[in-house]
């Protein structure tokens, strides 16, 4: 059974689409990124799979229905939204205390363990924390808790890039162990490309993208093309082109010959492109024609 | 989840072990966090996050005594000229106690239409739904505090600041010539306190139930200002029934529930009188009550339903 799975999800706000009909499988263990612009639909699909909102179509979270389960699956699934959802009057210890209250598998000696690396102190209210240190305390109280699934959307919003570093790292370190599944969104992609095991774009309700990073490696190359070979390269199928110091960047998809990487190669500098550059181009290049077939 | 995996039996693949370890501890953990664990720390997130539902009788507790102490001082002073009737003794009991109870009963209608408003104004409700803690039980713990954490409060700070009036009096006035026993049996401490508890019960907690489901609705739907969701409709519907049909029976209706089950009394009888001509019979068979909480039921049915289509607002 997969963590998620979804067969037609569909959503929609009056006469706006939000999800069109994703299918969807995570499977355990997995560090899923889900980029795409704003409205794509990713905070929909998220807040769908948290039994948020109801929804159209199939879908199952750890083999629950999460809509009718909600408060059942929340035991095995934890929930960062962006960072100011703590309730600012709550203090640091009773949260602590309501969590081990009414959470079956919440470790408050574990959550104690974190907390104690910060400068957060247990007599303090949440009103009184920096943004920084909100983020840090929500943190320490999910990765407390023994979940299958653990659900991020822009938990970095508003941080500096030391604490976004810092909560990159804890995240891996001390809380994945590849028996747990993490889905995240966020705009800092260049930030997460390296924790990722999958990437998945999403534009206007729909899915357009979806890959394991090993694939990613594989399949695409980028090459700083040097100027007298730009005709034969652009006759090659580029998917994007870009310039970059007067120089052009050419991506490939080599998913339908896969030999052509010495090939393209030979034409300059290759190399794996970073996900912002293949969600530009995948993306970007959609977006673009919709908007020339439309005019 | 690393725990099972160390004591496979041999043969036993790593993840059906976990599948079914994890069955076992989820049984286990249900049976644990049985329903009422969740629902007990819900009401007390409720005080910590609430404190004026404590506070504010506190407050109005310690004011009213200090009026009363120096109500006593001139009474001693000008001893002749009182004239020393029951309601001179019965008056500032009863007083109090009207009071409290008038404080709890605001508080708690403020409280209501913030409880499941509050949480989706500073986005929190998504904090709260990511937690195992079912919409029931939320908006149980929200209407328990109404229904029995405030009128049992004001209860308990009504009785001890009876008692403590009683104590002041006895002091100020000893040795003033007047016996101190008369104060003791003209208030009558216990017999009044018993006859309050049933009053704040019956009255506060079963009676005006339909006042707070009501309130937990508008609060858990409106999009803004909840207060005026919660009076402007019914306000809206008197003034139109009276312009259409000059009639009130709405009116009549809201002012019946808010005045109280109790049977209408002579002017000039006391409130002590008031609560005791409502017996536990009478009660039990006056259809207002069942009704009222049929009405109350479905109106926090509605407002769990609706807390769990809404979210941040």
């Amino acid at each position: 059974m997969a963590c998620i799975e979804a067969r037609g999800l569909r959503k929609s706000f009056g006469g706006t689409v939000a999800l069109d009909g994703i299918n969807l499988r995570v499977e355990d263990g997995r560090i899923l990124g889900l980029i795409g612009p704003n409205g794509a639909g990713k905070t929909t699909a998220l807040n769908a799979i948290l039994g948020l909102t109801p929804y159209q179509g199939e879908l199952r979270v750890l083999g629950r229905d999460p809509w009718m389960e909600r408060d059942h699956l929340m035991r095995d699934v934890s929930f960062i939204a962006d960072v100011a959802v703590l309730p600012r009057w709550l203090r640091v210890s009773q949260a602590l205390d309501y969590l081990a209250g009414v959470h079956p598998r919440f470790d408050r000696t574990k959550a104690e363990g974190f907390l104690v690396k910060t400068s957060i102190r247990h007599d303090s209210k949440i009103k009184t924390l920096s943004k920084g240190m909100v983020t840090q305390l929500h943190l320490a109280l999910v990765m407390a808790i023994e979940a299958k699934l653990l659900v991020l959307d822009e938990p970095t919003l508003g941080l500096d890039i030391l604490f976004r570093k810092q909560f990159y790292d804890s995240l891996l370190n001390d809380y994945f162990d590849r028996n747990r599944t993490i889905v995240m969104t966020t705009h800092q992609v260049e930030e997460i490309q390296n924790v990722l095991t999958d990437v998945m774009f999403m534009d206007r309700g729909r899915i357009v993208f979806n890959c394991s990073m090993e694939e990613v490696e594989s399949r695409y190359v980028e090459v700083m093309v040097h100027p007298e070979h730009l005709a034969a390269a652009r006759a090659s199928k580029p998917i994007d082109e870009r310039q970059v110091f007067g120089r052009s960047i050419l991506l490939f998809d080599l998913k339908p010959s896969p030999g052509r990487r010495q090939q393209l190669a030979a034409f300059g500098e290759a190399r794996t492109p970073s996900i912002a550059d293949l969600f530009l181009a995948i993306v970007g290049n959609q977006a673009g024609a919709a908007q020339g077939g439309a005019l | 989840m690393n725990g099972p995996s160390n004591i496979n039996p041999p043969g036993v693949t790593h993840s059906n072990m976990a599948s079914e370890s994890d069955t076992g501890a989820q049984a286990f953990s249900s049976a644990a966090v049985s329903a009422g664990r969740p629902l007990y720390w819900s009401v007390r997130r409720e005080l910590w996050e609430n404190r004026a539902i404590y506070l504010a009788p506190l407050a109005v507790a310690a004011i009213y005594l200090c009026g009363f102490l120096v109500n006593v001082i001139n009474l001693r002073r000008h001893m002749r000229t009182v004239a020393w009737t029951h309601e001179t003794f019965a008056m500032p009991y009863e007083m109090v106690a009207t009071v409290i109870m008038g404080t709890a009963f605001l508080v708690g209608i403020f409280y209501t239409l913030d409880a499941l408003y509050g949480e989706r104004r500073d986005r929190s409700i998504l904090f709260w739904k990511s937690l195992p803690v079912s919409d029931l039980t939320v908006v149980l713990s929200k209407l328990i505090i109404p229904l029995a954490v405030l009128p049992l409060l004001s209860f308990a700070i009504t009785v001890v600041t009876q008692f403590i009036m009683l104590l002041l009096s006895s002091v100020v006035l000893l040795g003033s010539g007047l016996n101190v026993a008369t104060i003791w049996t003209h208030s009558s401490f216990i017999h009044v306190s018993l006859l309050l508890l049933y009053h704040i019960v019956t009255v506060h907690g079963l009676w005006y139930a339909p006042f707070y489901g009501w309130f937990l609705l508008v609060s858990a739907g409106a999009p803004r200002a909840p207060f005026v969701w919660a009076f402007l409709p019914p306000f809206v519907i008197v003034a139109v029934e009276k312009l259409t049909f000059n009639t009130s029976y709405l009116a009549a209706m809201l002012l019946h529930r808010l005045m109280g089950p109790e049977a209408p009394t002579p002017p000039g009888s006391s409130m002590m009188d008031v609560m005791a001509s409502l017996t536990l019979a009478r009660f039990l068979v006056e259809p207002g009550l069942w009704i009222g909480l049929g009405v109350a039921a479905v109106f926090v049915a509605a407002a769990i339903q609706v807390r769990r289509y809404r979210g941040p607002i």
